[in-house]
């Protein structure tokens, strides 16, 4: 039971991990691409990226809770885990 | 963190220009009782709150009076669009001009810049939900007071009477709020003192 919770933890605190990689590649993007409108490549790039996030974000939503309000319908409890769950500054995310 | 949807809550389409009018809706994006204020209040005052669902109700109507002061932005950007010099200096907009040409800068309707004294953020949530509530009502008046100048600019009306009734909304949330918090109280807490900070006494 114990290594069960540890291995979903471990598989929570990674899927966040990799949501923040993920969003800091886009913001970088959308930066670049704000004074580089024309670069195909930069764009490409962008979406595969923004593709990744979604897809991390419906699956994080899913097991552990939203983390923005456009994925709450991916969550299956009866529970409003928008407030129920700790706030970025309480540390631990 | 946030992020940016490119749309407006409501949206904005004021066909003629009008100076007039932007001077006195401009205090609803940087005067005492505007949505910069507002958004400021309720984002600060968060961190000391101790219910998670009152932080909740903090977020997000924090987060809503974002797209209230982008949408009194758009107002005020629209209604000072293309003005003629004439215009400018009849409408009595020559005081703002000088400083500021047509750009959005937070100030009041009588020239007071913004002044973060419009809030408080007391660490206290008892405290900070009174004025919470308080600060809707006054906006609600403001934009009564608004609404009885622009009677005859629907276009302008419209999006005035939409940010009004959010004032509404928002007011009963945080009545809402207050409850929630007076319903935790410690039953040993009669004088109703901070429950983030002072502890009762067993």
């Amino acid at each position: 039971m114990c290594e069960v919770n540890q291995r979903m933890m471990n598989e929570k605190e990674q899927l966040f991990h990799d949501i923040g990689v993920i969003d800091f590649v886009i913001v970088e993007m959308q930066l670049y691409l704000n004074t580089h409108p024309t670069d195909k490549e930069a764009m490409d790039y962008l979406s595969h990226y923004v593709r990744m996030k979604n897809q991390a974000m419906r699956e994080y939503a899913m097991k552990f809770g939203p983390l923005s309000i456009s994925d709450a319908d991916g969550c299956q409890q009866n529970e409003w885990k928008w407030v129920m769950q700790p706030w970025p500054w309480e540390g631990g995310c | 963190m946030w992020c940016y949807e490119k749309r407006l809550q409501f949206p904005v389409n004021i066909k003629e220009p009008n100076a007039k009018l932007a001077q006195v809706i401009m205090s609803q994006f940087g005067g005492p009782d505007g949505e910069l204020a507002a958004s400021q209040r309720y984002l600060s005052q968060r961190y000391a709150t101790p219910y998670r669902e009152v932080v909740g109700t903090l977020t997000d109507i924090g987060t809503e009076e974002l797209a209230h002061m982008e949408m009194i932005s758009a107002i005020v950007y629209q209604l000072t669009k293309d003005l003629s010099m004439d215009e400018i200096v009849n409408s009595g907009f020559d005081k703002y001009y000088v400083d500021h040409t047509a750009g959005l800068w937070p100030q009041a309707a009588g020239g007071i810049p913004f002044n973060a004294c419009v809030f408080q953020s007391k660490g206290d949530v008892i405290t900070d939900l009174f004025e919470d509530m308080a600060a809707e009502q006054k906006a609600r008046s403001t934009y009564d007071n608004i609404l009885r100048l622009v009677r005859d600019y629907p276009d302008v009306y419209e999006p005035i009477k939409f940010l009004r009734a959010r004032e509404v909304v928002h007011f009963q949330r945080f009545g809402e709020a207050l409850r929630i918090v007076q319903d935790k109280l410690d039953g040993k807490n009669f004088y109703a003192f901070n429950p983030g900070f002072d502890k009762c006494k067993s």
